[in-house]
């Protein structure tokens, strides 16, 4: 049998991509198409008097123009809590209000130009603070600013302070930001001709729960929706669930019966799509004498801006994230998901857990420090050991929280070993003779991932031998066509060549979910397999029928079939295949008919499977100008059994390269007006291949035993622990004067200003 | 991000881009590389009626160098001059500028003279061209004019530049003795912006006496600025620390920011006295490899 699985293939997506062979919603066509563009409200906060949409209906090339009460009698409200096109009210900057409709997006442009709307402001509130406050402006009419307050944790919390040797207080602050996939977001309706139904072209993550919600808006049943995705150009979270345009989109299709397309410009993508990380968390940990851990109370805001999206999950994955790697014996998290006049929140890359392992890992720097210890060695006192798994932390709610496996010693002492870790005195301060300011930071996490549910896929072999995998799990960038293809041909004994993994077509495969939290290759993976088995075992049947023999002996290698120990008579897929697949009457034997078809679809439903890892990185710091440089980064990484290495570490590249450009570049400012104040990449930088710092990976594949193919996510996991191991580093770089970092991004400025409070100065 | 409806004419000769901006007013723009002025369009800051396109225009293109200084055409792009050897004898500062700017494609692009028309207080060549010393020639149909580049700078986006002129030259003086320059960039991501950037340039006698300095500012004005006390400081002294730190401190008082979010005004400030001392430094050791300064 083949051995594909763990092999690091070339991604077999990659010819079609890197050569411009790939095709996005923006490369898609229909004959009569028409561009859109959306009127979107300048205003955080804003009472909608009138839409005077006659203007813009007037301009050369402009089809229609439709505002909220336009759209309002023909769709299903209250699917989402945003409506598509605001009603009375708008609540960010941004917000789409109305839709122009016109022969090209110039035109369309033109008609935004030439709507005016009647607007009176009313008061914004852009902080938490404010929001929480009494007598607060209620930011969107008959919905409470505090939407929801969660407490996690278990154990005796108020006991285990009152036994503490050692308590460290810290309030940190995590700005806000956003991921910026090089595509953005775009969708394209086509009606069916007959106006019954729309086939919607987009970028999501999740197909299978945009049908549902786009069936529901438009009051018809699901199969008269079709969804699909094309190439996507990267997601990262925020491509995910329903969005408003998506709804306007499909409307417009059916309403015009014409095809219609929107691409969200990049002006659009900061405003119109969803936000992330912006939290604040007052902690407190308590240990005893020896740094052993007692317990953590962490009191947390998290600001969601104007409509719920994905906030609580956000919510929710901080808290759960705290415990990492650790024994704590208690826990006590409350996080308050506080609305605001911002853009929505909804999970990017680390989904909240950035900011939940950065309150842990900050706490045990801070704790090395109260009890006098290495930061490396109160760590590795805390660690859950390898034997104790199943280890249940002691979360039951939102869901219980049991770790499958890991080594975590193993994985912080490679790191260690990596960087250098016990030589790194030694280096920092034969830099400092130099007058060079260098330092070292260490972060753990554990990730749940693959979470959620369930996740499919079907595996077919057509009437000419031909096998395509079908699933929800779209993809869009990641790999997911090279490691389906590797579970399918190792199974089913083909060359990688003979699969096929078509993604992104509801009609393919009746149920899914999606592409979001290190989800798919786990649960679609192990999905792949399963169907892959169940079709060659219907491949052996039809082998054994054909060559008149016991299935059990039928051996099937390399795509053939032979009756054991007469190998020169074999028979081919293809002509398996044909006789599974008739189009002529079958001749009935003795034993009756097989089952028609070549195919299974599968879904593999699992508790989630927890990745570990450990980073530990140096930086240099100028003390005069604050900059920052990232000279050296090494990610130790367990995500159990690696389908393959290659799509495993460009994971870890682009994760880590998230993590290092929240830390330091990326910001989503606001004006105390709600005006978001950084609206193109002149103001809010992304790193490219020149803020890549060297770096060095190493696996360690501790099986999860929650799954057949022993694998667990890793689409996550190079981010999570990023921001606090970069942070600790230029703390330490930064240790002779005594800074503490607690708020990020660490602009130049802000190490600075830090540097000037510091009790001592260079 | 979509422009408004604009013209566009590719013109044949300059004789003929004068002609229109003579005919068409304000409403025309000289477009040469299109590096500012085509994404301004396509966030609708700018909107203008027609396009004239200068780029090809052959009496626009390269240079020349000759006993009285350099002169750089109109359409002469950014990386011409970063991979131009034969410049660095003695205008070394084009290159070690050029290098920062955006990124390849850009650089391959945009041109110098644009970018001086353009006027981006936190445009690289200002502070760079200042600090050379240079000029600018502004042609229209009916007159031809020299103005110092410091005439030429006005404010945030705007220049001496009337609506019927091109700038068609930029002129920098041959340097009286061996030249060092340099450009130093705080940028948050390579390819940005300057936060602050300070271009210096010295010119040295055979006795290691200064008898020409520049030192130009961008990001830390309306426009990029000129220290001329600081300049003033170096003259007639060899490159040495002492000096280096009295013309850093009046570098940073002749450097004039606002607080905004790429750092307040304090900070910029400090960041123009640690760029100018490092960078004079480091001619200073450039100037005499075998001695070096001690700082």
């Amino acid at each position: 049998m083949a051995n594909w699985v763990g092999q690091a293939w070339d991604r077999i997506e990659d010819l079609r991509l890197l050569t411009g062979r790939g095709r996005f919603v923006a490369d898609l066509t229909a004959p009569g198409l028409v561009s859109v563009a959306f009127v979107r409200s300048p205003h955080a906060h804003a009472a909608i008097n009138r839409v005077d949409l006659e203007p813009a209906r007037r301009t050369p090339g402009v089809v229609a123009a439709f505002s909220g009460a336009d759209l309002a009698p023909h769709i299903a409200l209250g699917v989402t809590e945003q409506p598509p096109l605001a009603l009375q009210a708008v609540h960010y900057v941004g917000e789409p209000v109305a839709v122009v409709v016109a022969e090209d997006r110039y035109a369309a442009e033109d008609g935004v130009e030439a709507v005016a709307v009647d607007w009176t402001p009313l008061p914004v509130v852009t902080d938490v603070r404010v929001a929480l406050a009494e007598g607060a402006p209620t930011v969107v009419a008959g919905r409470p600013n505090l939407i929801a307050e969660r407490r996690i944790g278990y154990g005796d919390v108020a006991a285990q302070f009152a036994r503490a040797a050692v308590v460290v207080q810290e309030r940190l602050v995590i700005h806000r930001a956003t991921a910026q996939p090089l595509e953005t977001r775009g969708v394209m309706a086509i009606p069916d001709p007959d106006g019954s139904g729309v086939t919607v072209w987009t970028t999501t993550q999740s197909p299978h729960e945009l049908r549902r919600s786009l069936a529901r808006s438009l009051r018809l049943s699901e199969d008269k929706v079709r969804v699909r995705t094309p190439d996507v150009g990267g997601s990262f979270g925020v491509k995910n669930r329903l969005y408003p345009e998506e709804v306007v989109v499909a409307w417009l299709a059916m309403r015009l019966v014409r095809p219609v397309r929107w691409i969200e410009d990049r002006l659009e993508h900061f405003a119109a799509t969803q936000h992330e990380r912006e939290q604040v968390h007052e902690v407190e940990l308590a240990a005893d004498a020896e740094g052993r851990l007692l317990a953590l109370r962490d009191r947390f805001v998290v600001d969601n801006g104007a409509y719920v999206r994905g906030g609580v999950t956000v919510m929710q994955r901080t808290a759960m994230t705290i415990p990492g790697p650790y024994r704590l014996p208690a826990l006590e998290a409350v996080g308050r998901l506080v609305r605001t006049h911002k853009t929505p929140i909804g999970p990017y890359r680390g989904a909240g857990r950035p900011q939940g392992c950065f309150v842990m890992e900050r706490m045990m720097d801070r704790l090395a420090e109260a009890v006098g210890q290495d930061r490396a060695e109160v760590r590795r006192r805390n660690l859950i050991p390898p034997d104790a798994f199943p280890y249940a932390t002691g979360i039951e709610s939102p869901e219980r929280v049991v770790y499958d496996s890991g080594d975590f010693p193993a994985v912080l002492e490679e790191a260690l070993a990596l960087a250098g870790w016990d030589q790194a005195a030694a280096r920092i301060e034969a830099a400092r003779q130099e007058g060079r300011w260098i330092g070292i930071g260490l972060a753990m996490n554990v990730e749940d991932t693959g979470g959620g549910g369930y996740e499919g896929a079907r595996v077919r072999v057509d009437g000419n031998g031909e096998v395509t995998v079908y699933s929800g799990a779209v993809a869009q960038g990641q790999g997911h066509e090279t490691a389906f293809a590797q579970v399918a041909a190792e199974v089913l004994d083909l060359p990688p060549e003979r699969i096929r993994v078509a993604l992104g077509d509801t009609d393919d495969i009746p149920l899914g979910i999606g592409t979001f939290g290190s989800r798919a290759t786990t649960l679609a993976g192990n999905a792949v397999r399963e169907s892959a088995i169940a079709v060659r075992r219907q491949i052996v049947e039809w082998a054994a029928r054909l060559l008149e023999a016991d299935p059990e002996d039928v051996v099937w290698e390399g795509g053939a079939a032979y009756v054991r120990g007469v190998p020169e008579r074999r028979i081919s897929l293809e002509a398996i295949a044909a006789r599974a697949n008739p189009l002529t009457p079958i001749p009935m034997g003795p034993e009756g008919p097989l089952p028609l078809g070549l195919e299974a679809t599968t879904y593999f439903q699992s508790a989630p499977t927890y990745s570990s890892g450990c980073h530990a990185c140096w930086v240099e710091v100028d003390p005069r100008t604050g900059q920052v440089r990232v000279l050296d980064y090494v990610v130790v990484h367990d995500c159990g059994r690696m389908l393959n290495p290659k799509l495993v570490e460009g994971q870890i590249y682009g994760g880590v390269l998230f993590g290092l450009s929240t830390v330091l570049l990326e910001e989503l400012r606001y004006g105390e007006d709600g005006q978001l104040l950084t609206t193109t990449f002149l103001d809010y930088p992304l790193p490219t291949t020149t803020e890549m710092p060297p770096l060095r990976i190493a696996h360690r594949e501790t099986p999860s035993p929650r799954n057949p193919l022993g694998i667990k996510g890793a689409g996550e996991s190079g981010t999570i622990p990023a921001l606090a191991a970069l942070t600790a580093a230029v703390e330490d770089a930064l240790k002779p004067f005594g800074v503490h970092l607690t708020e990020l991004p660490l602009t130049p400025e802000r190490l600075l200003q830090a540097l000037a409070q510091s009790q001592s100065r260079p | 991000m979509f422009p408004a409806p604009f013209g566009y004419v590719r013109a044949e000769s300059l004789d003929e881009a004068l002609a229109v901006l003579a005919r068409e007013g304000p409403g025309a723009k000289i477009l040469a590389g299109g590096q500012s002025l085509l994404p301004m369009m396509k966030l609708r800051i700018a909107e203008p009626a027609l396009l004239v396109d200068i780029h090809r225009l052959p009496a626009l293109t390269g240079w020349q160098e000759t006993a009285e200084g350099l002169t750089l055409g109109a359409v002469v792009r950014h990386s011409q001059l970063e991979r131009a050897e034969a410049l660095q004898e003695f205008y070394p500062l084009l290159g070690r500028t050029a290098r920062w700017i955006a990124d390849p494609l850009v650089r391959n692009r945009g041109t110098v003279a644009g970018s001086l028309a353009h006027a981006d207080p936190a445009g690289d060549w200002g502070a760079a061209l200042l600090a050379l010393g240079a000029s600018v020639t502004l042609r229209s149909l009916t007159r031809t004019r020299e103005l110092p580049l410091d005439a030429f700078l006005v404010d945030i986006f705007t220049t001496a530049l009337e609506p019927d002129e091109v700038l068609t030259a930029i002129r920098i003086p041959k340097p009286a003795g061996r030249p060092f320059g340099t450009y130093l960039k705080l940028e948050r991501k390579v390819g940005d912006f300057a936060v602050v950037g300070v271009a210096v340039n010295v010119v040295l006698d055979a006795r290691h006496t200064v008898v020409e300095a520049g030192i130009g500012l961008a990001g830390v004005g309306p426009r990029a600025l000129r220290a001329p006390a600081a300049e003033a400081a170096l003259i007639g002294h060899p490159l040495e620390s002492g000096g280096i730190r009295e013309a850093a401190a009046l570098a940073a008082e002749a450097a004039d920011p606002v607080s905004d979010r790429r750092g307040s005004r304090a900070y910029k400030r400090n960041v123009v006295r640690v760029f100018v001392e490092r960078g004079l430094k480091a001619l200073a050791d450039e100037s005499r490899p075998e001695v070096g300064v001690t700082a």
